[in-house]
């Protein structure tokens, strides 16, 4: 097989012989090793959560944020690298802002999905250009139909709808406990403290420092994205970090 | 990066769509600047078009809401108008919603041209958006919405399509009550009671002899409803469907339509030529 070295990993212009474009792999290697990002479908809406690794301890807490609304109706969580992640946000909200002004209405899920895809492929056609080192879980509540979606969007421009997804450093383990819920029946409000465990029991004791972020997209939200409040994401937190202990504790016994 | 087509971009000035955005838009601001030809390009005449020159149906309002009248009071602000927008002199649309909530403690209403107030609200909500996308909980403030309204109005005059409106702002926040309108041409100004549009000549002045700051809401609701009854018997372009909206500290409310009621049968009015003379 061929591989690093042999000059088909220089351009995403170029396959390997056996069909690869290495870039993009390479692109899908970065996201794999940021801080783990999930997200998950429910009954009434769309939780997302990251694992932000900290990098240094002096870090404003709750600064440089991995999930962020791009209109009132959609949000994104990127996993990767954050400058990548960000560039594609903004892009998205560049799209939600100009449909809006276009249409006049809200962008629906499927088109916003589409044109972000879209966007996230033409960098993988051009030698000039490198492939986005982000791939970002994609939130929205569909303005037509008021159903609740979630999307992935990869480097490769590959765009899926899942009810259950887990991108970054992790993902393996945090998509088999995302797979045991019983998504279905669940409500945002305790998909939020599913999240809030998964993300912490998957979270690698060997990394540095790390903050949980949620966000979702429900009927409690009034169907607009935003921050899990904070009374909310703190006690899932605190009760997931416990839950975790407990569990240590019995190990060691 | 696709630019928005509206920009907020502190260079070019808000509401303005900039120069290189909207390729389709460059094209007509520049057939604006000279006199166009009826003969397109392949050397045949358009079958729609109009007149050379520039546009003008965008100079004049067609569709047009009159008088909304605002006043502070001791805990918060009320601005009131009908549901009436009029074409020319035609009440032609008998329920429209004039007083729009911008965001959870602004409201604004408008009178003049109900396409470009539509437009305004818009950009309004372009630049609520954004900021939702900050995700930090924080939301303009009436007296920031006022200014940046300013700042538009004033663009607009001054490329000479000027928006044709006047509006009124209102809102209450950190303990700050605030009433302000803005004109077609940009003047603005901020007071404990204002009027825009007729308004101004028939409710000011019972408003400069009744209105204090620090009177309770049923009073300044009273008052109100006088001077809306006062605009009500003099104005034509103005219909007994009314809307109060009022903000507080504790929040906005828009209300139903309602009436005031009204009294034609004035003495004077009975014979009105009476005392008329030349008149029949």
């Amino acid at each position: 097989m061929s591989g690093i070295g042999t000059g088909y990993d220089l351009s995403t212009t170029t396959y390997s012989p056996d069909g690869k474009v290495f870039q993009v792999d390479y692109a899908c290697k970065a996201v794999d090793n940021g801080g783990l990002a999930l997200g998950i479908k429910c009954s009434d809406g769309v939780v997302l959560g990251v694992e932000k690794l900290l990098p240094f301890k002096m870090l404003v807490p709750g600064s440089n944020r991995r999930i962020a609304p791009v209109d009132r109706h959609a949000g994104m969580a990127g996993a990767g690298l954050a400058p990548d992640a960000r560039q594609i946000m903004s892009r998205a909200r560049s799209e939600c802002a100009n449909y809006k002004s276009f249409y006049g209405d809200k962008i629906p899920s499927k088109i916003l999905a589409d044109r972000m895809a879209n966007y996230l492929h033409m960098f993988t056609l051009y030698w000039s250009v490198r492939p986005f080192g982000a791939a970002v879980l994609l939130a929205v509540r569909d303005p037509a139909t008021g159903k609740y979606e979630l999307y992935l969007l990869e480097p490769s421009g590959e765009c899926q709808r899942y009810h259950g997804m887990a991108i970054g450093k992790g993902r393996q383990a945090a998509k088999n406990e995302v797979e045991k819920l019983k998504l279905g029946e669940m409500s945002c409000l305790e998909a939020v403290k599913e999240a809030a465990r998964i993300i912490v029991t998957t979270h690698d004791e060997k990394d540095k420092d790390y903050e949980c972020e949620l966000a979702w997209i429900c009927d409690d939200s009034g169907g607009e994205f935003k921050k899990v409040p904070k009374d909310i994401a703190d006690e899932a937190i605190a009760a997931a970090k416990r839950a975790l202990e407990d569990d240590d504790a019995m190990d060691a016994d | 990066m696709i630019p928005t087509r509206v920009s907020h971009n502190p260079i070019i000035g808000p509401g303005v769509v900039p120069f290189g955005v909207d390729p389709a838009y460059d094209a007509q601001y520049k057939l604006n600047q000279a006199p166009r030809s009826h003969v397109a390009s392949h050397g045949q005449g358009k079958p729609f078009t109009v007149e050379p020159g520039p546009h003008q149906r965008t100079q004049y309002p067609y569709v047009t809401g009159t008088t909304v009248l605002g006043c502070k009071y001791k805990d918060g602000v009320m601005i009131a108008c009908d549901t009436l927008c009029c074409y020319g002199s035609t009440k032609r649309y008998k329920s429209v919603e004039r007083i729009k909530k911008v965001n959870s403690s602004t409201i604004i209403s408008f009178t003049g041209e109900l396409s470009d107030f539509h437009y305004i609200v818009s950009l309004l909500e372009e630049l609520d958006t954004t900021d939702y996308c900050e995700d930090d909980g924080s939301e303009l403030a009436p007296w920031e919405i006022h200014s940046y309204l300013c700042r538009v109005m004033y663009n607009r005059r001054n490329k000479f399509d000027p928006l044709w409106n006047s509006l009124v702002v209102a809102g209450v926040k950190h303990g700050r009550t605030f009433l302000g309108t803005v004109g077609m041409i940009g003047q603005h100004y901020e007071d404990s009671h204002l009027a825009a549009g007729f308004g101004n000549h028939m409710a000011r002045p019972l408003f400069r002899e009744k209105h204090t700051d620090d009177m309770s809401e049923e009073d300044a609701r009273k008052l109100m409803e006088d001077c809306l009854r006062a605009c009500l018997m003099r104005d034509k372009t103005m219909m007994n469907k009314f809307q109060i909206a009022k903000v507080t500290a504790g929040g906005l409310e828009i209300s139903e339509p309602f009436q005031v009621p009204m009294n034609w049968g004035y003495e004077k009015f009975k014979d009105p030529t009476k005392h008329a003379v030349g008149a029949w």
